[in-house]
């Protein structure tokens, strides 16, 4: 696995003003696995910052956070009603659970590697 | 309105020892669940059984048990759970000849579930059709049947109903699913219909936040962890159901950690697919209806749940032989000690290459950069104290991943500088079984129930 890292561009803000920040300051997050699949749950850490989750992180763009990490598609699923999203990342695991060498073998921490990806939030919303 | 309390002992076979006791001794309960199973427990178990025909149970829960007897005859608490494993009723006698040494005789009775083992039934079913192909590649098992060492139905709430509703005290299941173990005393006491399916999916995500103990209670909870209370006394889950299908959930009062909206949601979240169907073979809840509440400190109210009509068919959770793997690791102190232990990692796969040594996958990893994170971590302090390499194979064979175990200590002397932390030995060989599943009809599974007395 590479660690390096693609320079970023210019940090920019979404329209009318705002900042990026990482989905850690506005979710929090459980992960886990099936076969070879890693579910993420994010959830708000507010009700009022689900919009934005549900407007900024979608599908495609968690595809490209876990690039080279994961080798399949990813699904999302809403649960509005307890402000959650559920991603389903297909073959983030090297053959899944036992035939796994990663430390992770079970996928407890893409909890975290999600908290990492930078959304644009609009300065409206009062963030500590 | 008349409550049940189900409180949870165990989240796996390998929880905290202390937990059960502490559930049974800190306040009142009517229910203990113990969840002991997952995909791979069963085949370690069908090992141990393999050797010896009384084995292939979770064989820490039999003095568990006995250490809570006394407690649960004098109350009247009743336990579930699917430490029975591959051979329940093995499981089983060994409870019954505790409570007869604890001079209980006549006062215990231990129900015993099976049914769920298919594995002598594979080529019966395979003779009249059942492919039971892989659910995610759609192969059929025919691939691999004579590597086969386990294979179970999940089995529901219901044979677990039947044997509280015999009388016995102790239920020992095989392969029940995790949330059959809290639903079937609701479905017991508050006399639910099979096919209430509101109800019996209330009851399936009242024991899927209960099925993986402290999980839902602050326990691997990250919203305000370095704050939890007392985690080195955490309060396990207790479910405070109702008739009509709402519960609360909560912990024993003096009890470590939190129940709160947060804790709850990460943990309905564990492990889920699509959360509009979580399949079970008691019905199919949606969890997309569930409301939660603070209601109080450490009390969430769970209500609002719906469900659909069971399926058809009952999962089948097989496992078989696949291969061999092996990992090793090495520390690298500062200065340099990422670059250092890239080096190591080179030298160390130009050695596999050149012994021609054929691997499924080499994977490398260093501990203290990229091991958790990947490239997502982003470039490491150049200063950093140590860095674990972690390399790891896997092959088909066990001969090349036993060479690759030899070639890691030698480093030590003619590796690269600075390297430490070998203590353990030489990497062991490990044996990987690896997880198939499969569907059945429901038809082709009967379930049996039979109750012992101490």
């Amino acid at each position: 696995m590479s660690p390096t890292r693609r320079p970023r561009t210019a940090k920019r803000g979404p329209k009318g003003g705002g900042r990026r920040m990482p989905l850690l300051r506005l979710a929090h997050a459980r992960s886990g696995d099936k076969g070879d699949t890693v579910n993420v749950g994010l959830i708000a850490l507010r009700p009022e910052f689900y919009p934005l989750l549900e407007r900024e992180v979608s599908a495609a763009r968690v595809a490209r956070h876990f690039r080279g990490i994961i080798k399949g598609k990813v699904e999302r699923f809403e649960l509005p009603n307890v402000s959650a999203l559920n991603f389903l990342l297909h073959g983030a695991l090297g053959g899944g659970g036992t035939l796994s060498l990663k430390t992770d073998a079970q996928g407890k921490v893409f909890s975290t590697a999600l908290l990492r990806m930078e959304i644009p939030v609009p300065r409206g919303l009062d963030v500590e | 309105m008349r409550t049940i309390r189900i409180a949870s002992g165990q989240g796996f076979w390998g929880d905290w020892l202390e937990a059960p006791l502490r559930q049974v001794q800190g306040g009142p309960i009517d229910y203990l669940m113990m969840d002991y199973l997952a995909e791979v427990t069963m085949s370690i178990m069908q090992k141990q059984r393999a050797r010896d025909p009384a084995m292939g149970y979770a064989r820490d829960f039999v003095p568990l048990v006995a250490r809570l007897l006394p407690d649960l005859v004098e109350r009247g608490i009743r336990i579930t759970s699917n430490a029975g494993g591959v051979n329940p009723r093995a499981c089983a006698d060994e409870v019954v000849e505790r409570a007869q040494e604890l001079g209980l005789q006549g006062k215990v009775q231990v129900g015993v579930v099976t049914g769920d083992d298919i594995l002598d039934r594979l080529s019966e079913l395979a003779d009249r059709g059942h492919l039971l192909a892989n659910l995610d590649t759609g192969e059929p098992l025919e691939a691999i049947r004579d590597r086969v060492q386990s294979a179970n139905a999940y089995l529901g709430a219901q044979p677990v109903v039947e044997a509280l509703r015999r009388g016995a005290q102790i239920v020992i299941t095989g392969r029940v699913t995790d949330t059959g173990l809290t639903l079937a005393p609701m479905i017991h006491e508050f006399g639910w219909a099979a096919d209430d399916w509101d109800r019996i999916a209330a009851g399936t995500v009242a024991g899927h936040i209960n099925e993986c103990g402290a999980q839902c209670t602050g326990g691997n909870c990250l919203v305000d962890w370095e704050r939890l209370p007392n985690m080195a006394d955490p309060g396990y889950p207790i479910v405070d159901a109702r008739d009509d299908g709402t519960f609360v959930v909560t912990k024993h009062e003096g009890t470590g950690g939190r129940v709160t909206v947060a804790s709850v949601t990460e943990q309905l979240l564990y492990e889920m697919g699509d959360p509009s169907t979580y399949i079970t073979p008691d019905g199919v809840a949606d969890f997309t209806t569930i409301r939660l509440k603070q209601d109080g400190k450490d009390r969430v109210f769970v209500s609002g749940v719906r469900g659909r009509p069971a399926t058809d068919s009952l999962k089948v959770s097989l496992s078989y032989l696949y291969g061999y793997k092996a990992v090793g690791t090495l520390v690298y102190a500062w200065p340099d000690a990422y670059k250092k232990a890239k080096k190591a990692d080179r030298i160390l796969r130009e050695r596999l290459a050149r012994l021609g040594l054929e691997f499924e996958e080499i994977l490398t990893e260093f501990v203290g950069v990229n091991a958790t994170h990947g490239r997502l971590a982003g470039e490491p302090d150049p200063n950093l104290a140590e860095v674990q390499l972690r390399i790891g194979v896997r092959a088909r064979e066990s001969a090349p991943v036993r060479r690759f175990t030899r070639e890691i200590a030698p480093l030590i002397l003619n590796g690269p500088p600075s390297v430490t932390g070998f203590a353990g030995g030489r990497p062991k060989v490990e044996e990987i079984v690896a997880y198939w599943p499969a569907l059945i009809p429901k038809t082709e599974i009967q379930t049996q129930v039979e109750i012992l007395e101490a």
